[in-house]
């Protein structure tokens, strides 16, 4: 029973996305055109022509940053849509004051924002790998065996910043969080370079940051390479803040709004 | 009538926040059909109690049915039959009208088939038919109470909750809403209201309690709750600034009931005309004196010694 409202929550949310699906996909596709542009190309030859072959373990940087700069976009779509539109529905419009007064309950709506967002994150994904395999950064099958390990970087993020969203009183907590929380893990996770390039004290930091397992995942199961640590601990971080985002994000909602 | 073919029973009903007890030990029976009303200011519970019935809050004690369901477990069931339109509209502001109506009517599990014929009916009760792909961001404040009823009439409810209903809008839109309001009760929809506004609560229910500091203080019909607690009419006197202090005292007697307030002095009696006459029989010149009829306000200044909107 509780199955059904969840994919209503789901479905609805898809719904309300459907108005500005346009404005979406267009800057889901020109964000990596233009990243991928810069860095990549641009930036690329540089690192290319000087020492940067032999850290990035014989790979153009372009190839070695795509992978990277997938998980770091699954990020902040993921983070970005457990903030703001979650946000909107406790207190700026407060619709989920009014979905909570339907049949539906807290679980259900945390369950259904979530699934979404997973969809969004798989439309994140492949837009992206299609992008990548345009600029020839990437064969089509290293596209596709990426989506997995990036959307999985997405949702670890989705869960806890929705539950962080849900418990944080405004949008000042969010900018904070964003600023220096998301933009330092997205420099210093391993997205533009190894963090081995990092000064030592820095890596171990970079262990804890979940996007750094998440690209080192999306750029194993796309290049090939050996990850760090076995697939089973990067995975078992990212699932574990999936699953506990989750919970928590219920915890928090429930607690928000069931008073 | 029998407790158990009423909709809504509470027994010493409490709702705590910390120590605080927002609704404290109310009892209530709310009937088939009626329209009831939580008549209080600002604080006195009537939300909470409300949300209690809305199964948004639990319960911290005594015993609360709504159909004769319990609220602690079957709060999607419950949910799933009433209507709810709270205090600040909460609209999905992004969308348009008619898809805000859609989307609600899904989390009720009804299908798209059932719905648009049934969205077409609410946006003609709700006289927003023209407006129907509008952003509801474009709508002014009394089309978005109206839209936010409509929708709470999406699944058919057999009871629809309604928290200040219209709080914030204009003369003209309130009335509007109360016709639509009269309407539904006469269709046999049972109301809930929560008002602060006296004239509301005398135009829309049928019998009301009165709340105050989380206790309800009298219980009745509007009419009957005047007759018990005022007297049929009240003159309102107000003196020029700083000159009511200096009178005050030589109004003692003058009428059933004396009640003085910050900026006018209220007496309550059954012949306005002779009290009237009184006052300038005592030598009093007020700068103005007014004769009406006793409303809900006065029986709830009579009982808690406060006016409702201060």
């Amino acid at each position: 029973m509780a199955g059904v409202e969840t994919l209503r929550v789901m479905e609805t949310q898809g719904r309300a996305y459907r108005r500005i699906w346009r404005g979406s996909v267009i800057t889901t596709f020109l964000n990596p055109v233009m990243y991928l542009a810069a860095m990549g190309v641009g930036l690329g030859v540089l690192v290319d022509d000087g020492t940067g072959a032999e850290a990035l373990e014989g790979f153009e940087y372009l190839t070695y940053l795509a992978p990277g700069l997938l998980a770091a976009s699954t990020m902040m779509t993921g983070a970005g849509d457990g903030a703001w539109p979650v946000m909107a529905g406790i207190k700026w419009q407060r619709h989920y004051e009014a979905i909570l007064a339907t049949p539906v309950n807290v679980r259900d709506l945390v369950s259904g924002h979530l699934l979404w967002v997973s969809v969004r994150l798989l439309m994140v994904s492949v837009i992206f790998g299609f992008v990548m395999i345009l600029f020839g950064a990437t064969g089509v099958v290293q596209a596709i065996a990426a989506v997995i390990p990036a959307m999985l970087t997405g949702m670890a993020f989705a869960g806890p910043v929705t539950a962080f969203t849900s418990w944080t009183e405004d949008h000042t907590g969010l900018t904070n969080l964003f600023r220096f929380g998301l933009v330092p893990m997205f420099l210093f996770s391993g997205t533009f370079f190894p963090i081995t390039q990092l000064p030592g004290w820095m890596q171990p930091l970079a262990y804890l940051t979940p996007l750094w397992h998440g690209v080192e995942m999306t750029r194993s199961w796309s290049l090939g390479l050996e990850p760090t640590f076995s697939p089973v601990v990067h995975f078992g971080y990212l699932a574990l803040l999936i699953v506990g985002g989750w919970l928590a994000s219920q915890h928090f909602l429930g607690k928000r709004m069931i008073t | 009538m029998s407790l158990s073919e009423s909709l809504v029973v509470a027994r010493r009903l409490t709702k705590k926040f910390g120590d605080f007890a927002a609704v404290d030990a109310v009892d209530f029976d709310i009937r088939p059909g009626e329209a009831f009303g939580f008549l209080g200011p600002n604080g006195a519970g009537k939300t909470s109690t409300m949300k209690m019935i809305g199964a948004v809050s639990p319960i911290t004690a005594g015993t609360l049915s709504v159909f004769g369901l319990n609220p602690e477990v079957d709060g999607p069931e419950i949910r799933s039959r009433l209507g709810v339109v709270p205090q600040q509209d909460n609209l999905d502001e992004e969308i348009p009208v008619d898809e805000n109506l859609l989307i609600y009517g899904r989390y009720f599990g009804m299908s798209r088939a059932e719905l648009w014929p049934r969205i077409d009916e609410l946006l003609e009760f709700a006289e927003l038919t023209g407006r129907r792909k509008d952003k509801v961001a474009a709508l002014s404040g009394g089309m978005k109470r109206r839209l936010t009823i409509a929708r709470a009439l999406i699944n058919e409810p057999d009871l629809l909750l309604l928290d200040e209903p219209t709080t914030g809008l204009d003369p003209q839109a309130r009335h509007l809403l109360w016709d639509r309001l009269y309407r539904l009760k006469r269709q046999g929809v049972t109301l809930i209201i929560t008002t602060h506004f006296m004239d509301e609560a005398e135009q829309l229910c049928d019998r009301l309690v009165v709340m105050d500091k989380g206790k309800i203080v009298a219980e009745g019909s509007p009419r009957a709750l005047i007759e018990q607690y005022v007297t049929r009419e009240v003159i309102e006197v107000r003196f020029p600034v700083g000159v009511q202090e200096t009178v005050v005292d030589q109004m003692e007697g003058i009428a059933k009931r004396v009640e003085v307030l910050p900026d006018r002095v209220l007496l309550y009696s059954d012949n306005g005309e002779s009290t009237m006459q009184e006052v300038h029989g005592r030598g009093l010149e007020p700068e103005s004196m007014l004769d009406r009829r006793s409303t809900l306000e006065d029986v709830f200044l009579r009982l808690t010694g406060r006016t409702l909107i201060d």
